[in-house]
């Protein structure tokens, strides 16, 4: 996984709260292959209307939008399904970074397991921070190792899980963490049969 | 073994603390998962663990099911949408590969995957479950530790039996008192999110207690569980009592015998401390509980039906506000309109949520001897639930009416299998997300119980079904 320590890239202001995963990929884009790249699906039926046209008031079609890295939302963002196609829809779109003052549990931790980084901050500075974008401003610059975004003249701190910026910042992947703990979780199994006779299911 | 051993403790603790293998002081816990639930969904994980080149760890511990995208008409998957069967076949040739039990459509016991795991006793009090599907909280009816992941997770499971988590913060909701004659775990799950909000339990897991919870059924805890995610909580549970167990002797895959006395034993000790702590406390008045319906584009977007569709001009905070007037425009509704004055096109009685035997005979009680006014879709929870009703003549009763008996699956709570919701069509249903489009393009959801569904089905509005009740007294 490619680490992530600092980016700098155009900001989007999506004023909106509780977007979900339903809406970030619609359920009909996910029998696609990974392979075949799911930006196009990311926020599908918001983005484009009825025949497939891109909607002209929504920020992301915005000419000065164009190519965003971060996304600067509402609250409850990713709430709903725990379907990772909604990550991989953002960042294969591009986006590195979705900044909101709450996020829904099971994307952000796909989120962190796919590089994606879901930076918490404050309501009032998520405010501050659509304010300043929705006033012209452009590019942002996050910054992992100070937890810190940086917008035009303001300097907004956001809170992240420390594991996860622990994850994030090294590109670790789990399975590579795991392996290393082989004999421990061999040792458990083992006593577990014993602990719980019953556990197991009983095939008939 | 984790630290917190000794001192007084909740359900959760109990459960979580038997399953940590290792804790790091960065907070991250290795996790032992009991039970892997997978589904159609599964093929991202499954094309990771190709490219590693890696095996199943534990395929007795590994389930397939289909249910995402069966067809509820025909069951004969050479005669639907190519891409749709590709989805069913992919399963297959994974689980067939890693020699794992998959419940698919031709097998008896083939349905929801949070209907058929508890019915064929693969659920069990105290264990770790997870599937790629938000709404794996269900499970915790039986105070197991249930929680929907992510395809990367889910690869983690099947490669190690194991899953790297932090520890939740703790949640207790309480509710006392009697419920009302009509009402039911839906009520009580919609209420405790209109309260809480849809992310109120973000970061906790929750546990349903007091005296209203200890009169449930299994089948109303497991509604109950599975709307935890509606309120932002990952995961949700109840602690194992006398219904509980009697509910799992003798099913299929549950321990026998002395294992099971065993096992009972354990799941009856795993009830909260009387002095454990909550990181934060919520209380319910059953006894004020109303049949809800939700009018907007959330779950907690959720109002008794006596009353009427808010005014985004009378809010004062900016945000709800705003919010209350998109959710208004994609419903088509106006400011102020009763709730019982809005009509509907079609209901949909089924998904994870609502699809169990109470459910179709608390649906069925409503419509015997009544015709709908609207087109309608039931689909029973599994193909068990489908036989006990059939046993019990509910689906004459769905037929005559006029609404379609129809094979059991997702359906339309997702639509993914092509049961849709046509775009602009208002929909009185029985499942769990109110989101836009959720059951297909433009549609628009109203989340009610399955008395409630049938009684709109009836009137062709939405409306209490306490007034149909009445009649019938
Ligand atoms: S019925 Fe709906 S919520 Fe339940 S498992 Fe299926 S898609 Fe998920």
């Amino acid at each position: 996984m490619q680490p992530f320590t600092q980016h700098t890239g155009i900001a989007c202001p999506l004023p909106l709260s509780g977007i979900d995963t339903d809406q970030l990929i619609p359920a009909r884009f996910m029998k696609r292959s990974r392979a075949e790249g799911y930006g196009d699906y990311l926020l599908h039926d918001l983005r484009f209307d009825g025949n497939g046209d891109p909607r002209e008031d929504f920020p992301l079609n915005h000419s000065d939008r164009r190519g965003a890295s971060i996304l600067v939302t509402r609250r409850n963002f990713g709430g709903g399904s725990s379907r990772e196609a909604a990550a991989y829809a953002l960042i294969d779109y591009g986006i590195r970074c979705v900044v909101a003052p709450s996020f829904g549990d099971i994307f952000a931790s796909n989120s962190v397991n796919n590089g994606l980084l879901p930076a918490r901050v404050s309501e009032e500075d998520g405010e501050r921070l659509l304010a300043a974008l929705q006033g012209g401003e452009r590019d942002a610059t996050v910054d992992l190792n100070a937890k810190i975004i940086r917008c035009g003249s303001l300097d907004v701190p956001f809170d992240i899980e420390p594991v996860w910026r622990t994850k994030l910042l090294n590109g670790w992947d789990d399975i590579d963490l795991t392996k290393s703990y082989t004999a421990a979780i061999q040792a458990f199994a083992a006593s577990d049969q014993e602990r719980r006779p019953w556990m197991k299911p009983n095939r008939a | 073994m984790s630290a917190s051993v000794g001192r007084p403790r909740t359900l959760f603790d109990k459960v979580w603390d038997a399953h940590v293998i290792v804790e790091r002081e960065d907070g991250h816990n290795l996790l032992w998962i009991d039970r892997h639930f997978l589904h159609e969904g599964s093929f991202h994980a499954f094309d990771k663990l190709k490219a590693r080149e890696a095996e199943v760890a534990r395929p007795d511990l590994t389930f397939g099911i289909e249910d995402h995208y069966v067809p509820t008409r025909v069951r004969n998957i050479a005669q639907i949408d190519p891409a749709i069967r590709r989805m069913i076949e992919q399963l297959r040739a994974n689980t067939t590969q890693h020699n794992l039990k998959s419940f698919d459509l031709n097998d008896p016991g083939q349905g929801i995957v949070h209907v058929v795991g508890p019915e064929q006793g693969l659920t069990l009090p105290g264990l770790t479950i997870v599937c790629g599907d938000s709404h794996t909280a269900t499970h915790g009816a039986f105070g197991a530790l249930a929680f929907g992941i992510g395809a990367s997770e889910v690869a983690h499971v099947l490669m190690t039996q194991t899953l790297w988590q932090k520890k939740p913060k703790r949640m207790r909701i309480s509710i006392e008192g009697a419920l009302s004659a009509g009402i039911v775990a839906k009520d009580i799950a919609l209420s405790m999110i209109a309260k809480i909000g849809a992310d109120g339990a973000a970061g906790y897991a929750i546990e349903y207690a007091g005296s209203t919870i200890r009169n449930l059924s299994m089948e109303g805890r497991l509604t109950l569980c599975n709307l935890s995610i509606e309120a932002g909580g990952r995961s949700g549970m109840v602690a194992p009592d006398e219904t509980t167990i009697a509910y799992l002797r003798g099913r299929p895959y549950a321990p026998k015998g002395d294992a099971f006395e065993r096992g009972a034993a354990d799941w009856l000790a795993l009830a909260s401390d009387a002095d454990a702590v909550f990181d934060k406390e919520v209380s319910l008045d059953a006894t004020q509980i109303a049949p809800i319906v939700t009018w907007g584009t959330s779950p907690d977007d959720a109002l008794p039906i006596t009353q009427d569709v808010p005014d985004p001009d009378r809010i004062s905070d900016p945000g709800r506000a705003e919010h209350v007037r998109d959710a208004l425009s994609y419903m088509g509704l106006q400011p102020g309109q009763k709730l019982t004055d809005i009509r509907i096109d079609r209901v949909f009685i089924g998904s994870c949520t609502n699809s169990r035997i109470e459910d179709i005979r608390a649906a069925a009680a409503i419509l015997a001897g009544r015709k709908a006014s609207v087109p309608g879709l039931v689909s029973p929870g599994s193909m068990l639930v489908k036989q006990q009703a059939e046993q019990e003549g509910l689906d004459r009763i769905f037929k005559e009416a006029g609404l379609e008996w129809v094979e059991p699956g997702c359906s339309m709570c997702v639509g993914m299998n092509g049961d849709l919701v046509p775009p602009g069509e208002r929909c009185a249903s029985t499942t769990n997300r109110n989101f836009r489009g959720r059951q297909g393009p433009g549609s628009r959801t109203h989340l009610m119980s399955p008395a409630m569904a049938a009684a709109a089905a009836v009137t062709g509005q939405l409306t209490d079904m306490r007034a149909l009740l009445k009649e019938r007294a």
